[in-house]
C-alpha cells in the first residue's frame, strides 16, 4: 500500500462516505432485478423506489428523478431527447455538453467566466448552462438566466455535476448530477426532470425513458451520500480563504478570486511553472491535485473553460478541490509544497 | 426465498464483492480516485480497471477491444446507433434492447423468424443491403442457443455487419465466432449490477452515444467506477476458472428439474439450449396465479423487463404459440449457488400450485 496521500482533487472524485459504504453493502444484499415481479424483485424495487424518493427530498427536488450511469449520461439523455433542440450553451461547459451540441450557438463568459446573457431571441430551445464550473468553481448566475430562458419560452438544462449535494440546486427544467462528486459511488447519476413532456421516451426501465437494469447499491449510496448534507461548506470556505491567502502570499495568481466561486474549488496559476511539471512534482510529494478536469488530464490541451475566461498562462494553471475532510494540515502542506515549487523557478 | 430467475439477474459472487471493496474506499483510502486522474491513486485505479478488462477480454473472442458501459443495454444501444448501418435485420426473440433500438432506427427493419425450437435457421435468407444483423447468442426466456457462426457467416457474404447480444452466454459458453461486436452484463454472471461491455471487432469503427470526457477511447464518456470494473473483472475471472464446474453442475440441475417436471411441455429445443434455463408450459395454467400463490419461490414468466407489462410474450409468439399458450409459460432459472435440496423443494411447491388450479402436473 502506498503512503496516505493528500487528497485535493475532490471535483474529480470524492471518497465514498462511511454512510455510502454501508447503503452500498446492504445494496449487495439485496440484489435481485427491480424488474422482477417476484418477492426478490419486489424488495428491490422497493428498495429502489425510496431511494429515489430521498435522492428527490434530500435535493429539495419536486419533479422527476431517472436514475442513470452518472452525469454524461443524463447529460446525454437530456440533449438527445429534450423535445426542443439545442439553441445555446456557454463556452465553459463540460466536454459532455459540448461534444453533444455542435452546432448550437456558443454563449461567451465574462473574465470571471460567468456567462454573458445574450439576445433573449437565442434562448427559446434547449439552452445548457452549468451551475458550477468544474475547473474554476464559479458559479453562474442561473437565477437570472432561468428567467430570460423562461420568458423566452426555453427549456434550461443545468449541468449540476459539482454543486449538487453542495449549493441548494439551481432553478431549471433539467439538472444532471453525479453520485461521486458527493461521496457516493461511481457509476451510479441523475437527470432531474421538472415535467415528462420535456423530453422523448426511450428504453425500457425508469418509467420508460432509460434502458438497462438498475444499479440498486449505487443508487443506495447515492441517497445516503446525499442525506449526510452539505453543513460542511463553512469549513470548506474556511479552507478555500486558506488556501488563496497562501496561494497569493507565494507569489501565485487565483482565477476568477473576485467572482463568486463554489467553497470546494481553487484554480491557480504559478506564473512560469507549466502545470504538468507541477502534477508531476506534487504527485512525488503525495500531493493529489489537477490540471483542469480529470477527463482531460493528460492531453496537454489548454483548457477551453480558461481560454474563454482570457486567462493569461493558461497552461501554468491547476486545481486545488476541497472535500467534506479537507483540514488547514491538508492546506498547509500543499501550500508548503507548492510555494517550494514556485520559489524554485525564482532562482 | 428460493431464487430460480437466474435470467434476470444472478447472485454477485463473493470474489467479485471483494474485489469491489478496496475501490469503495472512504476518505484517507487510496480506493476512491477518479481513473482518469494522473496522480499515484488514479494510476493504480486505472491498472486496476485495465486488469479487469483484461479478466473480461478473457470471455470474448481475440482480435478486438472490450469497451466499458453502464451495461449491456448501454452496449446494444452504442452498437446499434453507433454503426450507422442503414437496414437492420434482427431476429425475432431479440431482447427489447435490441428490438425497440433497431426499430426505432429502421421502422421496416428485416424480422429474423425462428422455428418451433426457438431456432433461427443456420442459412437464413437476409436480404440484400442490410448493414448490420443482430441475432444473440442465449435467447433470455427460453435459453436456446442461436447458431451465430453460421448467421455471421450469411451476413458478411453481403457485407453487412454482426451483433451477438450474448448477455445469457458470457461465461458459460465459448462466445460464437464470426460476430463484429458482442454485448454482455456483469450482473448476468454473478457480477455487479451497473456495468456491462461491448466487444468491437478490431477495425469497427462505431461513433460515441455518449461524448464528453472521452473515455474508453472516445467511444463511452463518463467516468468508470473503479469498484464495478473489479467486480466485473473478478466475476468474469471466475467463469473462466469454473465453467465447466458450472456447467455440470446446471446439467444435473437440467435433469432433476425436467424429470420433475415430466407432464409439462418444454417451450423452445431441448438441446440447442443453455440448460440453465428451463421454459415449460402445461395447459390451462395460469402462470401469473401460480406466481403470486408461491411466494417462496423467485420465478418469471419471461424477461424482468416485461414482468407486470400483461404484454404477452414475444418469443413465445415467435415460437408459434397461441397467446393463450404463451400465457401458461413458466420460466425456470438456475445456476451456480442453486443447491439440489432447494430446486426440489421449489419444484414442489410449484407443483403443489399447479395442482391446486386442478391440473395434472
Amino acid at each position: 500500500m502506498p503512503a496516505p496521500i493528500t487528497y485535493l482533487d475532490h471535483a474529480a472524485t470524492t471518497p465514498l462516505l462511511p454512510a455510502a459504504q454501508a447503503a452500498m453493502a446492504h445494496g449487495f444484499a439485496i440484489w435481485a432485478n427491480p424488474s422482477s415481479p417476484h418477492r426478490a424483485g419486489r424488495a428491490a424495487r422497493a428498495a429502489l423506489e425510496d431511494a429515489r424518493a430521498r435522492i428527490a427530498a434530500a435535493l429539495g427536488w419536486t419533479g422527476e428523478v431517472i436514475l442513470t450511469s452518472g452525469a454524461s449520461e443524463a447529460l446525454a439523455i437530456a440533449i438527445t431527447r429534450a423535445r426542443r433542440p439545442v439553441s445555446a450553451v456557454s463556452t465553459v461547459e463540460h466536454e459532455a455538453v459540448l461534444r453533444h451540441t455542435g452546432p448550437a450557438l456558443r454563449l461567451a463568459v465574462d473574465q470571471v467566466g460567468q456567462v454573458i446573457l445574450p439576445d433573449p431571441a437565442v434562448l427559446g430551445g434547449l439552452v445548457a448552462i452549468q451551475h458550477v464550473n468544474n475547473e474554476t468553481g464559479v458559479i453562474q448566475p442561473i437565477d437570472g438566466i432561468y428567467e430570460q430562458v423562461r420568458a423566452a419560452g426555453g427549456v434550461l438544462l443545468a449541468d449540476a455535476a459539482q454543486s449538487a449535494g453542495k449549493l441548494p440546486l439551481p432553478p431549471a427544467d433539467l439538472i444532471a448530477i453525479s453520485a461521486h462528486k458527493f461521496g457516493g459511488p461511481a457509476g451510479t447519476g441523475a437527470l432531474l426532470v421538472r415535467d415528462w413532456a420535456l423530453l422523448n421516451p426511450g428504453g425500457g426501465q425508469e418509467r420508460g425513458y432509460r434502458g438497462g437494469t438498475e444499479n440498486l447499491p449505487g443508487v443506495l449510496a447515492m441517497a445516503a451520500a446525499l442525506e449526510q448534507g452539505h453543513d460542511w461548506m463553512e469549513t470548506a470556505a474556511a479552507m478555500r480563504a486558506r488556501l488563496d491567502a497562501g496561494v497569493v502570499a507565494a507569489g501565485g495568481q487565483v482565477i476568477a478570486a473576485d467572482g463568486p466561486r463554489i467553497a470546494t474549488i481553487g484554480a491557480i496559476r504559478a506564473p512560469g511553472l507549466a502545470a504538468n511539471a507541477q502534477l508531476i512534482r506534487l504527485d512525488a510529494m503525495g500531493i493529489a491535485v489537477s490540471a483542469g478536469s480529470a477527463c482531460s488530464s493528460g492531453s496537454l490541451r489548454t483548457s477551453h473553460v480558461l481560454t474563454a475566461m482570457a486567462v493569461d498562462g493558461a497552461d501554468t494553471v491547476i486545481r486545488v478541490s476541497i472535500g467534506r475532510e479537507t483540514t488547514a494540515a491538508d492546506i498547509d502542506r500543499f501550500i508548503a509544497a507548492w510555494a517550494g515549487l514556485v520559489a524554485g523557478t525564482r532562482r | 426465498m428460493i431464487y430460480l430467475d437466474y435470467q434476470a439477474t444472478t447472485p454477485l459472487a463473493p470474489e467479485a464483492r471483494e474485489a469491489m471493496l478496496h475501490w469503495l474506499g472512504g476518505p484517507g483510502s487510496d480506493g476512491f480516485a477518479n481513473p482518469h486522474s494522473p496522480y499515484r491513486a488514479g494510476r493504480a485505479a486505472a491498472a486496476a480497471i485495465e486488469v479487469a478488462r483484461d479478466q473480461v477480454a478473457a470471455l470474448l473472442p481475440p482480435g478486438g477491444r472490450v469497451i466499458f458501459t453502464s451495461g449491456a443495454t448501454e452496449a446494444l444501444n452504442l452498437a446499434i446507433r453507433g454503426c450507422d448501418a442503414g437496414a437492420l435485420a434482427v431476429s425475432a426473440i431479440e431482447h427489447a434492447a435490441v428490438l425497440d433500438t433497431a426499430r426505432a432506427l429502421d421502422p421496416a427493419l428485416t424480422l429474423l423468424p425462428v422455428d418451433r425450437d426457438g431456432l433461427v435457421a443456420a442459412d437464413v435468407v437476409i436480404p440484400a443491403g442490410t448493414g448490420l444483423v443482430a441475432v444473440m447468442q442465449v435467447n433470455n426466456e427460453i435459453g436456446t442457443v442461436q447458431p451465430i457462426s453460421a448467421i455471421a457467416a450469411r451476413a458478411h457474404a453481403i457485407g453487412a455487419l454482426v451483433l451477438c447480444d450474448a448477455v445469457q452466454g458470457a461465461g458459460k459458453l465459448a462466445m460464437p465466432d464470426g460476430a463484429d461486436l458482442i454485448a454482455i452484463s456483469a450482473h448476468k454472471l454473478y457480477g455487479p449490477k451497473g456495468i456491462g461491455a461491448l466487444w468491437v471487432r478490431d477495425g469497427v469503427t462505431l461513433d460515441a452515444q455518449i461524448t464528453g470526457g472521452g473515455q474508453e477511447a472516445g467511444l463511452r464518456s463518463g467516468t468508470l467506477s473503479p469498484a464495478l470494473a473489479a467486480g466485473f473483472g473478478a466475476a468474469a475471472h471466475l467463469c473462466t476458472t469454473l465453467w465447466e464446474s458450472d456447467a455440470e453442475h446446471v446439467d444435473r440441475l437440467w435433469i432433476q428439474a425436467r424429470t420433475a417436471f415430466a407432464g409439462w411441455a418444454l417451450n423452445g429445443s431441448a438441446t440447442a439450449r443453455w440448460h440453465g434455463n428451463l421454459n415449460v408450459r402445461l395447459d390451462g395454467l395460469d402462470a401469473a396465479r401460480l406466481m403470486s400463490e408461491c411466494r417462496t419461490v423467485a420465478i418469471s414468466a419471461g424477461s424482468a423487463c416485461a414482468s407486470g407489462s400483461g404484454r404477452t410474450s414475444h418469443v413465445l409468439r415467435a415460437l408459434g404459440l397461441s397467446d393463450k399458450e404463451a400465457k401458461n409459460a413458466l420460466r425456470i432459472g438456475f445456476g451456480r449457488y442453486t443447491g439440489t435440496e432447494e430446486l426440489d423443494e421449489a419444484m414442489a411447491a410449484i407443483t403443489a400450485a399447479a395442482r391446486a388450479q386442478g391440473l395434472p402436473a
